[in-house]
């Protein structure tokens, strides 16, 4: 009984944090959507500095890993292509693998990283040194102000970011291509586009979109509801990285079933 | 100006203030002394609406702070100026734009002009020439005198003060003093601070509230104060610590609650 009660709890509990999530989200969306036809324009230089800090300077990582991603990717199907003599089948199988799941997820998780625990720690702290409370007394809201231009650059970032992500990763594998699968470099990318149909990458990119608002959303939930002491702000960050890798991988599973089940040809 | 009434303040199941009411009149400068977890901070934070009151009210210009729609509350606000205890300048703008801000978003001057109103009111508190400072290169004393520019920014009617001489030394303190005194003089604002320095309090009040353990104990002018004969207030004017007796079994009760909450 005691247990069914505890799982029905932590259950509640979820469900609500998510009912804060949304409704974040979504005053931050009012502010972006509706705001400006009230005489609120969007801070369009926050954004433009944030999406610079997002999308920009995670490009070197981004390109490292998802470059490596992408070998590794190619090596470990051709383990397996190879007992049925078909590893020039490596190019297809990373191009879909990489643009249907591994170039959004590995970039949402880089991002989260980067910039989910930045957003945590940033707002965290304005929160210990009662900035939030300036910005509240000032009757500036924190979400039109803080939160709406992290969510402009968040959702316009990462689907760019993912595009890249794509193609470093079948770069990657061309490596392999190349080197063990007796593609030349050109054939490698014309096989690859040709496995690729443009199905594959708008899946993709729609659910880099979703991560996108899902990582603002947590970065900044916790960083708001930081409490008092600087180490409280340690607990937001590492708390804002758990919940959204948790998050971004359920979405994912629920977005990739939904594309499964939906339209299969 | 302000009327507060019969206010109750709850942390959780901890009521920090246990039924407060007084008014603050146009133009005076009110002093609310306490000492520390005396509900002073939590008083102020309720006047400007940053913490909601379990029952009782707060006007503002005739305005029910707790009961008002969101809109109506920043239209309150934007008369409001607050100057923080760490001045909460926001650390990634440099002087200059933290007290632009607020006429920036609420305004719609030229660039121009903010720029010589950020000047002007950087030189009232004594900084002028250093709008291109960020807030971590200025002294403790310097962030809160930007601090106090930014809350004047909007030209409020109301100035709210959160421990102004907290953490300073007693210079750099008297000098905080001197320009609340000044803008008094200037601007005849009606001025509300909170502060545990009693020769603070006692040199730029108008009227003294003394709260203690979320309760007003005296409310007076400050020669009415000081010649109060109520023990509580004696004992604060003339620094008498908490006598033993009192702090054990204060203690035992507080360890006491604690355990209580804590399996709650």
């Amino acid at each position: 009984m005691e247990l069914v009660s505890q799982i029905g709890g932590s259950v509640t509990e979820g469900l609500a944090y998510i009912g804060s999530l949304a409704s974040l989200g979504g005053r931050a969306a009012l502010d972006l959507f509706i705001g400006p036809f009230h005489g609120k324009p969007v801070r369009l230089r926050r954004a433009v500095s944030q999406a610079m800090d997002v999308g920009v300077r995670a490009l070197p990582i981004l390109s490292l890993i998802t470059f490596f991603i992408g070998l590794i990717l190619a090596l470990q199907s051709a383990y397996e292509l190879r007992r049925f003599g078909a590893v020039n089948y490596v190019a297809a199988t990373v191009a879909i693998s990489m643009t249907r799941e591994l170039g959004p997820l590995i970039t949402a998780i880089v991002v989260i990283g980067r910039s989910g625990s930045s957003f945590a720690a940033e707002i965290g702290t304005m929160r210990v040194t009662e900035e939030i409370d300036a910005l509240e007394t000032m009757a500036i809201s924190p979400v039109d102000f803080l939160v709406a231009p992290k969510l402009v650059a968040m959702i316009v970032m990462l689907p760019c970011l993912t595009i890249w992500a794509n193609a470093m990763g079948i770069l990657g594998g061309s490596v392999f291509g190349v080197w063990q699968a007796g593609f030349t470099f050109v054939r490698y990318l014309q096989v690859s586009v040709d496995a690729l149909i443009l199905r594959d990458i708008t899946t993709g990119l729609i659910k880099s979109l979703m991560f996108g608002a899902t990582i603002t959303a947590v970065g900044c939930l916790e960083g708001l509801s930081t409490g008092v002491g600087a180490e409280q702000v340690g607990r937001s960050t590492t708390a804002a990285v758990v919940k959204s890798i948790f998050l971004v991988i359920m979405e994912d599973l629920v977005f990739t079933a939904l594309f499964f089940f939906v339209g299969a040809q | 100006m302000i009327s507060v009434r019969d206010l109750h303040v709850k942390y959780g199941a901890t009521e920090i203030l246990h039924g407060v009411s007084f008014d603050v009149k146009r133009g005076e400068t009110l002093v609310i002394m306490g000492g520390s977890g005396s509900g002073k901070s939590t008083l102020v934070r309720t006047l400007i609406g940053l913490e909601k009151p379990s029952s009782g009210h707060v006007l503002i210009k005739g305005k029910d702070v707790a009961a008002i729609r969101e809109a109506e509350l920043e239209e309150v606000r934007k008369k409001i100026g607050m100057s923080f205890q760490g001045g909460a300048l926001f650390g990634s703008m440099t002087v200059g734009e933290n007290v632009a801000l607020p006429l920036r978003e609420h305004t719609k001057l030229e660039d121009s002009t903010i720029e010589i109103m950020v000047r002007l009111k950087l030189e009232q508190v004594g900084l002028e020439g250093f709008e291109y400072y960020m807030p971590s290169q200025l002294s403790g004393g310097m962030r809160k005198r930007a601090a106090v520019a930014r809350a004047l920014a909007m030209d409020p009617e109301l100035l709210f003060f959160d421990e102004p001489s907290a953490g300073l030394d007693p210079i750099i303190a008297a000098g905080i003093d001197q320009l609340i005194l000044e803008l008094k003089r200037a601007f005849h604002m009606t001025i509300l601070v909170v502060t545990h320095e009693l020769a603070s309090a006692f040199l730029i009040a108008d009227r003294i509230v003394l709260i203690d353990r979320g309760k007003i104990v005296a409310i007076g002018t400050t020669t009415e104060m000081q010649s109060s004969i109520q023990p509580r207030v004696r004992q604060f004017l003339d620094r008498v610590p908490e006598s033993e007796t009192a702090q054990e079994s204060d203690y035992l009760r507080a360890l006491t609650e604690e355990r209580r909450f804590g399996r709650a």
